[in-house]
């Protein structure tokens, strides 16, 4: 049943608000520095995929082309994928599917986003995301989906903001030890709860910046991955999901897409108990109710329940189950699909026990990583071990 | 290698100018209704995964893919997107359905393109950014420079040119879905106008509307369903320089690269005496011609003879578009290649009708993403 | 269409940053202050886009839309799953097969959930939020809602479940958009 395939390689740039460089030299930093990171030439890459969000921000129509020559894509089979917020994550599922098809011993696979090139605000790109007859002209920001669907979860298990917040708190904290991180913080929970409000229940302090940056690995088959390195990253599972497209007709307290995402790899990865089996985890953070939404989808607990583990200290870096001890979305940055890859890249290092300062206190051999895109509708997973 | 990958079923719409009584949505419905019947299953229960070909800009929505599982049947399913041509699209689902862990895929690919009311402000935001947009070129610019080196470095004259349109567009007139069928004569030429020289307007293939569905299957399943399959030889896909200051302007190199990584698969040694039948982008005439050296089913110096003496037409010996291609079924942006691909398993099932040729077991088609990319899927079939 | 505005780099970029005692090692990037970047310090290439597009309604959001100009919410139903959606589609997306048919609901509904938005779409700061509101309307199946504003209301009694109906545009005024219902208000 298909090959096994492995990371091998992991390289990331800085993650800033505005970047000099432009897409394809972020593209170019993040390659060169994942094939450096394990000896590798891009001769020794059969084909590359590349993730990158909406062509709005960087103002590139067919921006995956644009991107091709930037992320090593120059005569070879490459392609793009696509699913939104949910890019980053999926798109090492692409590769997964690139080598285990046993069409390609290797891929490379690069994740930029540059969304300061949009002006004023990159915010106001995304007002093409929504529905054009019917939304569009009630002028929506993209912020309304994230409240409604916060404001959704909150009243359904009776949650306060500060329940909330300790998440905001954790992340931009753990990003202190991040090189990369764009926006880390000793903040409090004060500190979040007293931040502007930008879209009630939303806060300033609840949401991740926008940012440029780029993240790259290297995936290779087990003859190739053995040669390479000795400690390769095993990409156990991969899953993906998407729900329907009428948003306002789905129940937000619950992301059903990251759930039916994570059976999928979790079968794969021959994971039923993912409590248990799971040793540290890498959700989505674009916002911090985000990452407790995503841990009940990922099953890591009940539902309604991580707000709990987070007030227990369950998901610190020196926790049972460490989450985002990167430092999240809302401590290193968010430049969309390179802030999924980012979290491959951490698991990656936390799995070798390379995480430096970052390191989680518990010994962990499987790690999961997901994102979350669209209109709040696509689940990406990944189970990675070692 | 793994199992072999069958085509269990195709969809289309008709592909029209302007489609004003259907959204996007319901266009890609009928074709996925169709496509469905015609493979004899349900995609809610029997689909394993989906992928659909779109670019934001052309639909004019950012993150499209958020609105394309319902009409497919694949709301809450392994679903995703990329930005590529519908044979990219292709080429994705061999990938997954030979990891083994899926049993069957779909394809979709559509054009929307009446609705895009500045379609060269829109093109022209693919070129690039820094140093070339502030130049304000039509895209069509580039199509120009590279007809002017192919043709002046192969000895490629004007009315080999429009020698593919004419074939190309009459060839349409007799299939059903096509689009833009017209009955030209190369005299026509004397009138085109002028777009980016040598390029004229009659050289440039027009947008149509129309959705089509492929429904794709691993040999054990497809030996499940009903209908006879099509067999998948080969993908092969390559991008060349996305940047205009450092590519090769006579031979797209990435096209012969793609074409031997599917050549290698499906096993073909001597491309231009082993397909029966060619299905090659022709976005713009000369492309055509470009196209086939690239591939190797035709030699640099009688690729646009053959084309004048007609041994490229339905009843020549290696007949190329016989669908009409872009220039006869319409330009279809994403869907492009994918149109091609519907005609092509058309022809291997003889179910082709009228276009139907009297031997059809072995066909290559091929897609180019357009100016300004250096972009190309290739695959090939086998009935 | 185009603007190219080119000025010289004068103020110094901020380099790498020192290599830190955590992977990546090196971390490449160089990010420009506001004050390199709002002050032309570095060369911009600007750019307005010309992509103008004109969406064909369809079947199911054109007689939707032909509805809200005589004043009425139209949806469609499935036999199959028996249910009654809004917004209304030409298919149902659980079934994949056809709609049945379709029926007028009322314009009044209940706050599914809700925000007190203070920025606009492009981000300008305002001082009376917007209170966009997912609204389950009455005559849907249960939990079929769909996206509008609130008006109307004091934005601090906004809350989850409460009853609202809509508020037209003038009969005259109304041109077959969403926004011929200006906003919902409490019942």
């Amino acid at each position: 049943m298909g090959n096994r395939v492995a990371i091998v390689g992991v390289g990331m740039t800085k993650f800033v608000r505005r970047a000099l460089e432009t897409g394809k030299e972020l593209s170019w930093l993040a390659s060169k520095m994942a094939l450096d990171s394990c000896g590798m030439t891009m001769n020794q890459i059969d084909s590359v995929v590349m993730g990158t969000a909406p062509d709005t921000f960087d103002g590139v129509h067919m921006k995956g082309e644009y991107l091709s020559d930037g992320a090593g894509g120059f005569g070879k089979p490459y392609m793009r994928g696509f699913v939104g917020g949910g890019t980053g994550v999926f798109s090492v599922a692409q590769g997964w599917y690139h080598v285990a098809s046993g069409m390609f011993d290797t891929c490379l696979v690069v994740c930029e986003e540059k969304m300061s090139t949009f002006q004023p605000h990159a915010q106001a790109a995304f007002v093409t995301i929504f529905d054009h007859i019917i939304e569009r002209p009630l002028k929506p920001n993209l912020l309304w989906i994230f409240a409604l669907e916060m404001n959704r979860y909150m009243t359904t298990y009776g949650l306060r903001k500060e329940d909330i917040a300790r998440v905001a708190v954790k992340n931009k904290t753990n990003a202190l030890y991040h090189p990369c991180a764009q926006i880390a913080a000793p903040v409090t929970v004060e500190d979040v709860l007293n931040s502007e409000v930008l879209a009630w229940p939303v806060q300033r302090l609840d949401v991740s910046p926008v940012s440029d940056g780029a993240v790259a690995v290297i995936l290779a088959n087990e003859s190739v991955a053995r040669r390479v390195t000795d400690k390769p990253v095993w990409v156990e599972g991969c899953g993906w999901a998407l729900d329907t497209a009428y948003w306002t007709n789905r129940d937000l307290c619950y992301p059903r897409y990251v759930e039916e995402a994570a059976r999928m790899a979790y079968k794969m990865a021959g994971v039923t108990d993912p409590r248990h089996q799971i040793h540290v985890a890498e959700p989505y953070d674009p916002f911090d109710y985000k990452e407790l939404h995503h841990m009940e989808g990922l099953m890591l607990c009940g539902r309604g329940e991580a707000p709990q583990l987070t007030a227990d200290g369950v998901t610190a870096r020196d926790g049972e189950l460490p989450v985002c001890p990167s430092g999240g979305l809302l401590g290193v940055g968010n430049p969309i699909a390179a802030a999924g890859l980012m979290k491959i890249a951490e698991l990656f290092w936390q799995l070798r026990g390379e995480a430096g300062k970052r390191q989680i206190a518990r010994k962990a051999k499987r790690g999961v990583a997901q994102a979350w895109g669209d209109l709040m509708q696509v689940g990406t997973v990944v189970v990675l071990g070692v | 290698m793994s199992e072999r990958i069958a085509v269990v079923g195709i969809g289309a719409t008709q592909f029209r100018t302007i489609t004003p009584d259907v959204s996007y949505k319901e266009l890609m419905f009928d074709a996925a209704v169709r496509a469905y019947a015609d493979a004899g299953i349900n995609p809610r229960t029997e689909v394993d995964t989906f992928v659909t070909c779109a670019e934001d800009y052309i639909e004019g929505t950012s993150i499209f893919d958020e609105y394309v599982p319902d009409q497919l049947g694949a709301a809450l399913r392994q679903m995703h997107t990329i930005t590529g041509d519908g044979l990219h699209g292709i080429a994705t689902a061999v990938m997954q359905l030979r990891t083994g862990r899926f049993g069957t895929a779909v394809v979709e690919a559509h054009s929307k393109a009446s609705n895009m009311l500045t379609p060269d402000g829109i093109a022209a935001c693919a070129q690039d950014p820094v140093t070339v947009r502030p130049l304000c070129l039509n895209s069509n610019f580039i199509a120009g420079l590279e007809m002017n080196r192919f043709c002046a470095e192969n000895g490629i004259t004007r009315d080999q040119c429009s020698a593919v349109a004419v074939k190309n567009r009459s060839n349409a007139l007799v299939n059903p879905i096509a689009g833009q069928a017209a009955g030209l004569s190369l005299d026509d030429f004397k009138y085109a106008k002028p777009v980016s020289l040598p390029l004229t307007d009659l050289d440039i293939a027009q947008p149509v509307d129309g959705a089509i569905v492929i429904v794709l299957a691993t040999e054990s399943k497809a030996k499940e369903l009903r209908g006879k399959p099509v067999w998948l030889t080969g993908a092969g896909w390559c991008n060349g320089s996305p940047n205009l200051e450092t590519r090769d302007w006579s031979a797209p190199e990435y096209v012969t690269k793609a074409a031997k990584m599917a050549y290698g698969q499906a096993g073909v040694t001597d491309p231009r005496h082993y397909f029966d039948f060619a299905e090659v982008d022709d976005t713009y005439t000369y492309k055509e011609l470009q196209h086939l050296v690239a591939l190797g089913l035709a030699s640099p110096c009688d690729v646009g003879l053959n084309t004048e003496q007609g041994k490229t037409a339905r009843n020549g010996k290696r007949p190329v578009n016989v669908s009409g291609g872009a220039l006869g079924m319409g330009y279809m942006y994403e869907a492009s290649g994918l149109a091609r691909f519907y005609c092509a398993v058309q022809q291997l099932r003889g179910e082709a009708g009228a276009m139907q040729l009297p031997k059809a077991k072995t066909a290559i088609v091929q897609a180019w993403r357009g100016v300004p990319t250096a972009s190309t899927a290739v695959i090939t079939l086998a009935a | 269409m185009a603007k190219s505005k080119v000025q010289s780099l004068k103020s110094k970029v901020h380099g790498p940053r020192p290599v830190p005692d955590a992977p990546p090692y090196g971390p490449i990037a160089t990010g420009l202050s506001d004050d390199d970047f709002k002050h032309g310090k570095v060369c911009t290439t600007r750019w307005t886009h010309d992509a103008k597009y004109a969406w064909d309604r369809g079947v199911a959001i054109g007689k939707y839309l032909a509805g809200l100009k005589r004043g009425k919410i139209l949806a469609v139903t499935c036999g199959s799953c028996n249910r009654t959606m809004v917004p209304p589609r030409a298919f149902c997306e659980w079934c994949f097969k056809p709609i049945d048919g379709w029926t007028e609901i009322k314009d009044t509904g209940v706050i599914n959930t809700f925000s007190l938005c203070y920025v606009t779409w492009d981000v300008k700061r305002i001082t009376e939020p917007l209170i966009p509101a997912v609204i389950e309307i009455d005559g849907a199946s249960k939990g079929m809602g769909i996206m509008h504003l609130l008006g109307e209301v004091d934005p601090k009694q906004v809350k989850r479940g409460m009853k609202v109906k809509a508020v037209w545009k003038p009969a005259e005024e109304r041109e077959g958009a969403i926004t011929d219902i200006l906003y919902w208000k409490p019942v």
